[in-house]
């Protein structure tokens, strides 16, 4: 859940699962950077970029694809496909009830949203990760709802666009969570095949095996401002060498020196870049 | 020999024996019926606490020492075998070795994390931990299989992918990432077996294959189960429930259907006895490898691409 959801009573919370964009949530928020109190539909209104101090705020996954796609274009992609306990998981909690919690918190069934829309009149599919369900991590549902949303798209012959914000691989689904960092980036394989393009956009914060596999393989990657991009986490790191490491390190700016992504774009400047780079590397429409 | 906590009644009977058999041989006592009594003893005692063993106890048979990594098995099973080095861009990562050699007479490829034994050994080899450069090798190996038609085997056993700074500059997601990305287009035969540990990301990125094979006593988890404990329950400590609660073995594996096959180990596990070990695990590699090379490539390419999409268990709604 992320800070502000916290925030909210639980009765809001709740209301209207599956379709939040016009449900209030509550009046105001506070930039978690620089504490700046803002109003809340103002701060939507910013693609929920402080304006104070730009930082870019978690962005739930409905609310992403909501703001990115254009209005009245849009239909998601695999909403009937839902999780279950396959491994029976138990650590104090049940993982069937972890589900049901998060499930009841984000009003989403998992930790993938995946949509056919237009961005700026482009046709394109774009999936989204929801950090507050299970901090993002991909199980088998985000792996068969990301390779449904790919085969949208290869079928329609129009572009892939994926907006990665994950702990990595879920640990209570066990190998097959694993298993889905080879499915999805097999996925990519076809969509290649099929020459479309995948643009992968790299949010805060996106790490583990998410990042090692569909978030690193777009033909453009793209990191938001001050994202935590890695493989291994930093507080890993430090336990293994026992070092400090050094300030912005596996941050977005720190990619880009490395030659991991391409640039680093502002949320709100996302839809112009993307529906640019989409229509220049040929993902047109079919007639 | 080396013993596992677990194993302690048998490395006593085990002692007991070597002792007697000082004895026998600066006495005239006939002490030989004794010492085959506490040997078949120590036998039935090993059969008995190998029967039952927890997927923790596992995970410590599977990260023994004297266990056979993957050169042990390249020296017993490959002839003609020429190491290959590099990634062409930055170094040699000692974690991956890989080279062409010869099974049963057909050259192939082969790949897998290299742990080492002594202290100095596990530092050149950073305890079977790669970094992007070893993945790249592997890579740049997997290349050469495809441009000459050689089959692609690979060895698994490596706790993880190597968490450090110069890692992560030079792009340790990317070259996982790259990997399974290249894999699942090869149309070369790929066989892949877990020989030890089977390290999250790390692991998997070796692992895209055809038929995937696990030794009996190998795990194969998303997480290390102290990772999943310190997660859990923040106190690595409690990783045995943690690799209860993942499922890690090969038996509860293959049951989810995730592997194809389960290959047997001697008594007392793979560290006991290497050759057989060795000559088990080509024995099915070869035998696999006859099934696939009945297939050509454009459907092997198919064939794989269908077996990754059925990964996952879900519901769907009407």
């Amino acid at each position: 859940m992320s800070w502000f959801e916290k925030l909210l009573p639980s009765r809001i919370r709740t209301e209207g699962a599956g379709k939040r964009s016009n449900i209030p949530e509550g009046l105001w928020t506070k930039c978690p950077e620089c504490g700046a109190v803002l109003y809340r539909s103002e701060l939507e209104r910013n693609a929920e970029v402080c304006p104070k101090c730009e930082h870019h705020i978690q962005q739930g996954a409905r609310r992403r694809l909501h703001w990115f796609l254009d209005e009245g274009t849009r239909s998601e992609i695999g909403s009937a496909i839902e999780p279950i306990d396959v491994l029976k998981f138990k650590s104090g909690k049940k993982y069937k009830d972890m589900l049901a919690i998060d499930q009841k918190t984000t009003g989403e069934k998992d930790a993938l949203v995946a949509m056919e829309g237009r961005v700026k009149g482009v046709l394109v599919v774009a999936v989204a990760f929801e950090y507050g369900f299970r901090a993002g991590s991909m199980g088998s549902v985000v792996g068969e709802r990301f390779v449904r949303a790919v085969d949208v798209a290869i079928e329609r012959g129009i572009p892939f666009i994926s907006f990665a914000c994950s702990g990595g691989a879920r640990m209570q689904e066990g190998l097959f969570a694993l298993f889905q960092m080879a499915k999805t980036s097999a996925a990519i394989t076809r969509l290649h095949e099929h020459r479309l393009p995948y643009i992968s956009v790299l949010t805060h914060p996106t790490t583990g095996g998410v990042s090692a596999s569909l978030g690193m393989l777009g033909d453009v990657n793209i990191a938001e401002p001050g994202a935590l991009i890695c493989f291994t986490g930093p507080r890993v790191i430090e336990q293994t060498i026992g070092e400090t490491l050094p300030e912005g390190f596996q941050r977005s700016e720190f990619l880009l020196k490395h030659g991991a992504v391409d640039m680093i774009v502002d949320r709100r400047k996302q839809r112009d870049t993307i529906a640019n780079l989409v229509s220049m590397l040929g993902g047109l429409p079919k007639a | 020999m080396n013993f596992i906590d677990f194993e302690r009644p048998i490395a006593e009977l085990q002692a007991k024996i070597e002792e007697l058999r000082l004895i026998e041989g600066d006495s005239s006592i006939n002490i030989g019926d004794e010492i085959e009594r506490l040997r078949s003893k120590s036998e039935d005692l090993t059969r008995s606490i190998f029967s039952k063993l927890t997927p923790w106890q596992v995970s410590k048979i599977a990260r023994h020492p004297q266990r056979p990594y993957t050169l042990d098995y390249i020296e017993r099973i490959l002839t003609g075998f020429v190491e290959l080095h590099g990634d062409r861009q930055f170094a040699d990562d000692a974690a991956i070795v890989g080279g062409i050699g010869r099974l049963s007479g057909r050259a192939v490829m082969v790949v897998g994390h290299q742990k080492g034994r002594t202290t100095k050994e596990n530092i050149h080899r950073s305890f079977g931990m790669p970094r992007p450069e070893g993945y790249r090798k592997a890579l740049r190996l997997f290349q050469i299989a495809e441009r000459f038609r050689l089959p692609v085997i690979t060895l698994i056993d490596t706790p993880g992918a190597w968490p450090g700074i110069g890692a992560e500059e030079r792009g340790q997601a990317e070259a996982i990432a790259r990997n399974l990305y290249a894999m699942t287009a090869l149309e070369t035969p790929v066989i892949c077996t877990v020989i030890g540990e089977g390290g999250s990301g790390g692991a998997l990125a070796i692992g895209v294959a055809d038929c995937v094979i696990m030794l009996q006593y190998s795990t194969y988890s998303v997480i290390s189960p102290e990772g999943c404990a310190s997660i859990l329950w923040k106190k690595s400590e409690r990783a045995p429930d943690a690799a209860q609660a993942m499922g890690i073995t090969s038996d509860r594996i293959h049951a989810l259907g995730l592997v194809d096959r389960i290959v047997k180990e001697p008594l007392g596990g793979a560290h006991r006895d290497p050759d057989t070990m060795a000559r088990s695990l080509r024995n099915v590699i070869v035998d696999e490898l006859e099934r696939l090379d009945a297939m050509d490539g454009t459907f092997l390419r198919a064939r794989r691409y269908d077996r990754l999409m059925r990964y996952g268990r879900f519901k769907e709604r009407e």
